[in-house]
C-alpha cells in the first residue's frame, strides 16, 4: 500500500471518528441543557419550602385588648382589639427605639401579623392576661436575608432591609429566636401581593377543575369520534376530510385556541370569565385531537382476530366493536389521554387569554369560581418584581413538574400493566 | 330551571330503559322476542332522551336572539346604530336581573318589564313542548315495543349517528376557530386597510387608543403595520433552528446509525423530556437565567445587549425544539431500508461515508418534513417570547436587541380586560389568522412530505 493511499484511509477514519464525536457532542448538549434546567430549578426553589418565623413574646393584656368581661366569650375575644397588643409584641424586641421608629420592627414580619396575634389567642383562650412566646411570619426581605438569597454587603440605601434591621436581627438569630421551619403554607394559602404570604392553593385548585372539565369534554367526544373514524366510517371524500381536520388541529398553537375560547365561549356564550371552566373547555378543545389520535392507534392495534372471532359468533358490527374491541383498546387510549391532559396542564398562554390571570386570593370552590392554573401563577409570580418571588416560582415549577411526572408515570403504568401483548 | 328540566329528561330515560327492558321480559312469556330484552331498554331510552335533548338544545341556542328582536322592536324608530342597540339590551338585561345601577327612563323601565315577561312566556313554552315532545316520542316508541318490533337496528343505527356527530367535534372546533378569527378580523380590516397591515412597517396600537370617540384615521394607518412582527417571529424561530437543526439532526443521526441499544433505550426518552416541560418554564429560565447570561457575555466583550434579547428568548425555544427534531429524523433514518446501507458498505465506505452519502440523502424528504413541523412549533411558540423577548415591536436583524412575535402582541394586546369593538382588540384576532394560516400551511406541506416519503419506502 503506498503512503498516498495510507494517507487517505487514515484521513477517512478520522473523519469517521470526528463525525462519531459530532454526534455524541450533540447527545451531551442536549442532556447537559436538561441538566442545567433542573439544576437551577431547584437550587433556586428548594428554600421556597422552608418558611421564616419571627418569635416574640406577646402579652394577652385585658384592657389593651379592651375586654370588659369577667370571663370573656369566644365572641369577645373575636371582636377584641388586638391592635396594640400586636404592636407591642413587636417593639418589646427593642424597647429602647424611640417611637418613630417602630415601623422598622413591624416591617420585620408579615402585614398579617396582628391576625396572627388573635388567632393564637382565639386557639388557646387561656392564654389571656399571661405572657407567651409567639411566632409571626417574618416578612419576605427577612426571609430572604435568612436563607442568604439576600446579599448583605450592597450599599444601604440599594438595600430593602436596612442595617437596623439586620442588627436586630442577628440579634434574634444570635438569641435562635429566628425559626425555619417546613413551609406548609405554601400548599395552603392562595396568592398574595406579598411573597411570604402567597401559596399556590389557589391556583393548584384552578388547575384541579379545568384538568377535570378537560377531561369531561374532551374524553367521551375524542373515544366516540375514533370510534366512529376507526371502526365504521365509509371511505369517503368526507371521512378523509374529518381526518385530515384532525391531523391538522393537532397542530394549531395553543394560542389560536386561546383566541377561540375569548371569541366564542366568551364573547358568544357569555360563560363566565377567568373561571377554569372556560379554561377546561378551552384546553378540552385542545385535547381532543391528541385523544383521537391516540385512541384511533390503539383501535388499530387490536388484531383482527378477535373482530372476526366475534361476528363469527353471530355479534354485530357494534356488538363486536363495543363488547370487544373497545374495551381491549382502552388501556392504549388511556394512557394516551392521560399524556394528552398532561400537555393541556403545562399549556398557560390560552388561559392568559380567557382571563385567568386575574389576581385571586380565595381558594375556589367551584369550577365557576374565578382562579389561576399553576402554569399562569408561575408566568405572574415571575411578572413580579420582588426577590421573594424568585423562589416561589421555582417551588411552584417543582410542583408542576411533579404533577407532569406523575402524570406521565401513571400513563406508562396503565400502559405496561393493562395492554395486552398480541403476538 | 334548566338544569331541572335536564335532570328530569335523563332520568325519565333511565327510568324507561328499566322499564322497556322489563316490558320485554314480559313479551318474552308470550312472544318470541327480537333481540335481547336490553336492546328494548335502549329503544326506549334513546327515544325519550334524543329527541327531548336536541329540542332543548336548540331552544336554548335560539331564545336568547329571539327575545332581543322583540326587545329591540320598540326602538327601531329611534334611528340607533347596532351598538347602541347593543347597549340598551345590555341595560334592560341587567334592570331585569336587578343589577342595573344607572338611572331608570320609563321607557327602560317599560322594555325591562317586557323582557321579564317574554322570558317567562319562553320559559313556560320550554317546558310544555319539550313535556309535549317527551309525551308524543315515548308513546310513539312503546307502541312499536308492543308490537315487538325489530328493536336492535334501530338501536344501533342511532349508536352510530352519535358517533358520527362525536367525530364531526374536530370539524366544528377548526369551523369555530376560522369564523371567530375571521368575524373579528373582518371587522378590523374595515377599520384598517389590509394592505397597510401587511406592508405597514409600524407597530404600535396603543396609539389608536382616544377616550370616547372615533381614533383618528391617519393615526390607524400608521399604527397597525404587522412587517415587525412577522420579521420578529421568523427572526426568532430562526434562532431557535440555528441551535435546534445542528444539535438536534446530529443527535438523531447518533441515536439511529451508533448508539447501542442500551444508550438509546434511554437517551432518547430523556431528550424527549425536553419537549414535556411546560414552556412557560422555558420561558422563567429564559428570562431570568439565560438573558442576563447573555447580556453579561456581551457586556464582557463589549457590546450592547439588552436584557430581552431575541437571542435569549431564540436560543431556549431552540433547547425546546431540539427533541422534535432528534426524534423525527431518528425515525425518518431508522425507516431507511437496510439494504441501502449494506451495499454501501460493500462499496468500502466508512460508517459516516455512508451516513452523508447514502442514508441523509434518502431521508432528507422525510427530515426536511420534520423541519418544517418544527419551524411551525417555533412561530406558533408564546410563553417564552412573551416572558424573554421584548413586548417592543422593533424592526431589527440585531439578534442582541429586543423584537416581539405575533404570539407576544396577541397576549399583550388581550391580557386583562377587553373592549370588543376596539380596532386594538379586533387586530389580535387579525393576526390570530395570519398565525392560523402560516402554521396551517407548514403543516400541510410537512404532512404531504412526510407522507410522500413514507410511501417511497413502503
Amino acid at each position: 500500500m503506498n503512503s498516498f493511499k495510507k494517507n487517505l484511509l487514515k484521513k477517512r477514519y478520522n473523519a469517521e471518528r470526528r463525525f462519531q464525536w459530532y454526534g455524541k457532542i450533540a447527545i451531551g448538549l442536549a442532556l447537559s441543557f436538561l441538566a442545567v434546567f433542573m439544576f437551577q430549578i431547584f437550587s433556586k426553589g428548594y428554600s421556597a419550602f422552608q418558611k421564616t418565623w419571627i418569635v416574640t413574646e406577646v402579652h394577652y393584656d385585658k384592657e389593651l385588648l379592651l375586654i370588659d368581661a369577667e370571663s370573656p366569650s369566644k365572641d369577645d375575644l373575636e371582636n377584641a382589639d388586638y391592635y396594640d397588643v400586636a404592636y407591642k409584641a413587636m417593639t418589646s424586641l427593642d424597647p429602647g427605639l424611640p417611637e418613630e421608629e417602630d415601623r422598622q420592627l413591624i416591617q420585620m414580619v408579615s402585614y398579617k401579623y396582628e391576625a396572627e396575634v388573635k388567632d393564637l389567642l382565639l386557639k388557646n383562650p387561656d392564654y389571656l392576661g399571661k405572657i407567651v412566646p409567639i411566632k409571626l411570619t417574618a416578612s419576605d426581605d427577612v426571609d430572604q436575608v435568612h436563607k442568604g438569597n439576600y446579599p448583605r454587603d450592597i450599599p444601604e440605601k440599594n438595600r430593602r432591609v436596612n442595617d437596623y434591621q439586620l442588627q436586630i436581627y442577628d440579634m434574634l438569630n444570635e438569641r435562635g429566636d429566628i425559626l425555619s421551619e417546613f413551609n406548609i403554607s405554601f400548599f395552603t394559602s392562595p396568592d398574595s401581593r406579598e411573597a411570604e404570604l402567597a401559596g399556590i392553593a389557589s391556583s393548584f385548585m384552578g388547575t384541579v377543575f379545568s384538568i377535570l372539565v378537560c377531561l369531561a369534554f374532551s374524553f367521551p367526544v375524542a373515544v366516540l369520534a375514533a370510534i366512529y373514524l376507526e371502526e365504521f366510517a365509509p371511505k369517503n371524500k368526507f371521512t378523509d376530510f374529518i381526518e385530515v381536520n384532525i391531523n391538522n388541529l393537532a397542530a394549531v398553537p395553543s394560542i389560536v385556541f386561546g383566541l377561540l375560547g375569548l371569541g366564542v365561549l366568551l364573547a358568544v356564550f357569555n360563560l363566565p370569565r377567568s373561571t377554569p371552566l372556560v379554561g377546561g373547555i378551552t384546553l378540552s378543545l385542545m385535547t381532543l385531537p391528541t385523544i383521537i389520535i391516540a385512541a384511533r392507534a390503539s383501535l388499530k392495534a387490536v388484531p383482527p382476530s378477535i373482530r372476526e372471532a366475534a361476528l363469527a359468533m353471530g355479534a354485530s358490527n357494534m356488538q363486536t366493536t363495543m363488547h370487544h374491541t373497545v374495551p381491549l383498546s382502552m388501556p392504549g387510549t388511556l394512557s394516551g389521554t392521560i399524556i394528552g391532559l398532561a400537555q393541556a396542564l403545562g399549556e398557560t398562554a390560552p388561559l392568559i387569554l380567557i382571563g385567568m390571570v386575574a389576581f385571586v386570593n380565595t381558594i375556589p370552590g367551584t369550577p365557576v369560581d374565578p382562579a389561576a392554573s399553576l402554569p399562569v401563577q408561575i408566568y405572574i409570580w415571575s411578572e413580579s418584581a420582588e426577590r421573594g418571588f424568585v423562589e416561589k416560582v421555582s417551588a411552584c415549577i417543582m410542583v408542576l413538574l411533579a404533577f407532569l411526572i406523575l402524570m406521565n408515570l401513571a400513563a406508562q403504568i396503565v400502559r405496561h400493566k393493562f395492554e395486552k401483548k398480541w403476538s | 330551571m334548566n338544569l331541572i328540566l335536564v335532570t328530569f329528561i335523563i332520568l325519565l330515560a333511565f327510568t324507561s330503559y328499566y322499564f322497556g327492558r322489563k316490558k320485554a321480559l314480559v313479551i318474552q312469556s308470550s312472544q318470541r322476542l327480537t333481540a335481547l330484552p336490553k336492546f328494548y331498554g335502549y329503544y326506549l331510552a334513546a327515544w325519550c332522551a334524543a329527541p327531548a335533548l336536541i329540542i332543548f338544545a336548540l331552544w336554548s341556542v335560539f331564545e336568547p336572539s329571539i327575545v332581543k328582536t322583540f326587545i329591540l322592536q320598540d326602538y327601531t324608530d329611534q334611528n340607533l346604530t347596532k351598538n347602541e342597540l347593543q347597549l340598551i339590551y345590555t341595560k334592560v338585561k341587567a334592570l331585569a336581573a336587578g343589577t342595573y345601577t344607572g338611572n331608570i327612563t320609563n321607557f327602560l323601565d317599560e322594555s325591562a318589564n317586557k323582557y321579564i315577561q317574554l322570558k317567562g312566556i319562553a320559559n313556560s313554552a320550554k317546558v310544555a313542548i319539550i313535556l309535549a315532545i317527551l309525551i308524543f316520542s315515548l308513546s310513539f316508541a312503546y307502541r312499536s315495543v308492543q308490537k315487538n318490533d325489530r328493536m336492535r337496528e334501530p338501536v344501533e343505527i342511532f349508536l352510530k349517528w352519535v358517533l358520527f356527530v362525536a367525530s364531526l367535534g374536530a370539524v366544528l372546533v377548526t369551523i369555530g376557530i376560522v369564523f371567530s378569527l375571521l368575524f373579528e378580523a373582518i371587522r378590523f380590516f374595515q377599520a384598517v386597510k389590509i394592505f397597510d397591515f401587511i406592508f405597514g412597517t409600524h407597530w404600535y396600537p396603543a396609539k389608536t387608543f382616544v377616550r370616547d370617540g372615533q381614533p383618528d384615521p391617519e393615526l390607524m394607518k400608521d399604527a397597525f403595520g404587522a412587517v415587525p412582527l412577522f420579521a420578529g417571529t421568523f427572526f426568532i424561530a430562526f434562532i431557535a433552528m440555528c441551535v435546534a437543526i445542528p444539535i438536534g439532526l446530529l443527535s438523531g443521526i447518533y441515536l439511529s446509525e451508533y448508539a447501542g441499544r442500551g444508550v438509546r433505550k434511554y437517551a432518547k426518552p430523556i431528550i424527549e423530556i425536553l419537549a414535556g416541560i411546560p414552556t412557560v418554564v422555558y420561558g422563567f429560565f429564559a428570562a431570568l437565567t439565560v438573558g442576563p447570561f447573555v447580556k453579561e457575555i456581551g457586556n464582557a466583550m463589549g457590546l450592547e445587549v439588552s436584557a430581552e434579547s431575541a437571542l435569549a428568548a431564540g436560543a431556549v425555544m431552540g433547547v425546546m425544539i431540539i427533541p422534535f427534531i432528534s426524534s423525527l429524523s431518528d425515525d425518518v433514518m431508522t425507516a431507511v431500508p437496510q439494504n441501502l446501507r449494506d451495499g454501501s458498505y460493500a462499496m468500502g465506505a466508512t460508517k459516516s461515508e455512508t451516513v452523508k452519502k447514502v442514508i441523509f440523502p434518502a431521508a432528507l424528504p422525510g427530515i426536511v418534513g420534520s423541519i418544517l413541523l418544527a419551524v411551525s412549533r417555533a412561530v406558533g411558540e408564546t410563553m417564552i417570547v412573551v416572558m424573554a423577548s421584548g413586548l417592543a415591536a422593533n424592526l431589527t436583524m440585531n439578534p442582541l436587541e429586543s423584537t416581539s412575535t405575533i404570539t407576544a402582541q396577541i397576549v399583550v394586546i388581550l391580557i386583562g380586560d377587553q373592549q370588543f369593538g376596539d380596532p386594538k382588540t379586533q387586530s389580535a384576532f387579525a393576526l390570530g389568522i395570519s398565525l392560523f394560516i402560516v402554521t396551517l400551511l407548514l403543516n400541510v406541506i410537512a404532512l404531504s412530505v412526510v407522507k410522500k416519503y413514507r410511501e417511497k419506502y413502503e
